[in-house]
């Protein structure tokens, strides 16, 4: 049992750091502002959300893994709201 | 397990730094805006992978960076009028 939640963790964190190099790469590469946006809010938020479902095994009791669904949760109600803003105020300025 | 978070983290962290490169190439504003909320998601998921390997209090600090990188945020948004009123 142990070893498949070890084996679980490995897989969604290893996956999470894959989409945080995603998004990084996204946000060298791409072309102009908003794709940047695109490529960052989407890619980042999935990479810590999968970190995130990793580390849920080894937290100690529920309301410890609800802490850490809620700062999923957190993030990416602020980051959808955040990105909205942010790319509003580009379209403006062009 | 606990070695493999560590590197976890460093890698991260590692993606990170590289992401602040936007910040000194520009050109907009909001792509330096980008790379702190980068910075803002990155700094979470480092948190939260030392919160695993042996540190729960790490889960706090997250909570907090979280919410001050939705505030930067708004605060980028709302400096660009000069009344700072925003929308």
């Amino acid at each position: 049992m142990t070893l498949a939640l070890n084996v679980f963790t490995v897989v969604c964190v290893v996956a999470g750091a894959i989409f945080f190099l995603a998004g990084t790469v996204g946000l060298l590469r791409f072309p102009d502002t908003l794709t940047r946006l695109h490529a960052l809010t989407k890619a980042d938020n999935l990479g810590l959300g999968l970190i995130m479902l990793g580390l849920l095994p080894h937290v100690d009791g529920p309301f410890g893994a609800l802490k850490l669904v809620a700062v999923w949760v957190l993030v990416l109600v602020a980051s959808a709201s955040a990105s909205q803003l942010i790319a509003r105020s580009v379209r403006k300025d062009q | 397990m606990r070695e493999f978070l560590l590197c976890a983290a460093g890698f991260v962290l590692a993606m990170v730094a590289l992401g602040l490169v936007r910040i000194l190439r520009g050109p907009h504003n909001a792509d330096r805006m980008m790379a702190a909320q980068l910075l803002g998601t990155g700094g979470i998921a480092v948190l939260l992978l030392a919160a695993g390997s042996g540190l729960p209090a790490a889960v706090d600090v997250a909570l907090t960076l979280a919410l001050l990188a939705a505030f930067a945020s708004v605060a980028f948004v709302k400096s660009g009028k000069s009344s700072g009123s925003g929308e």
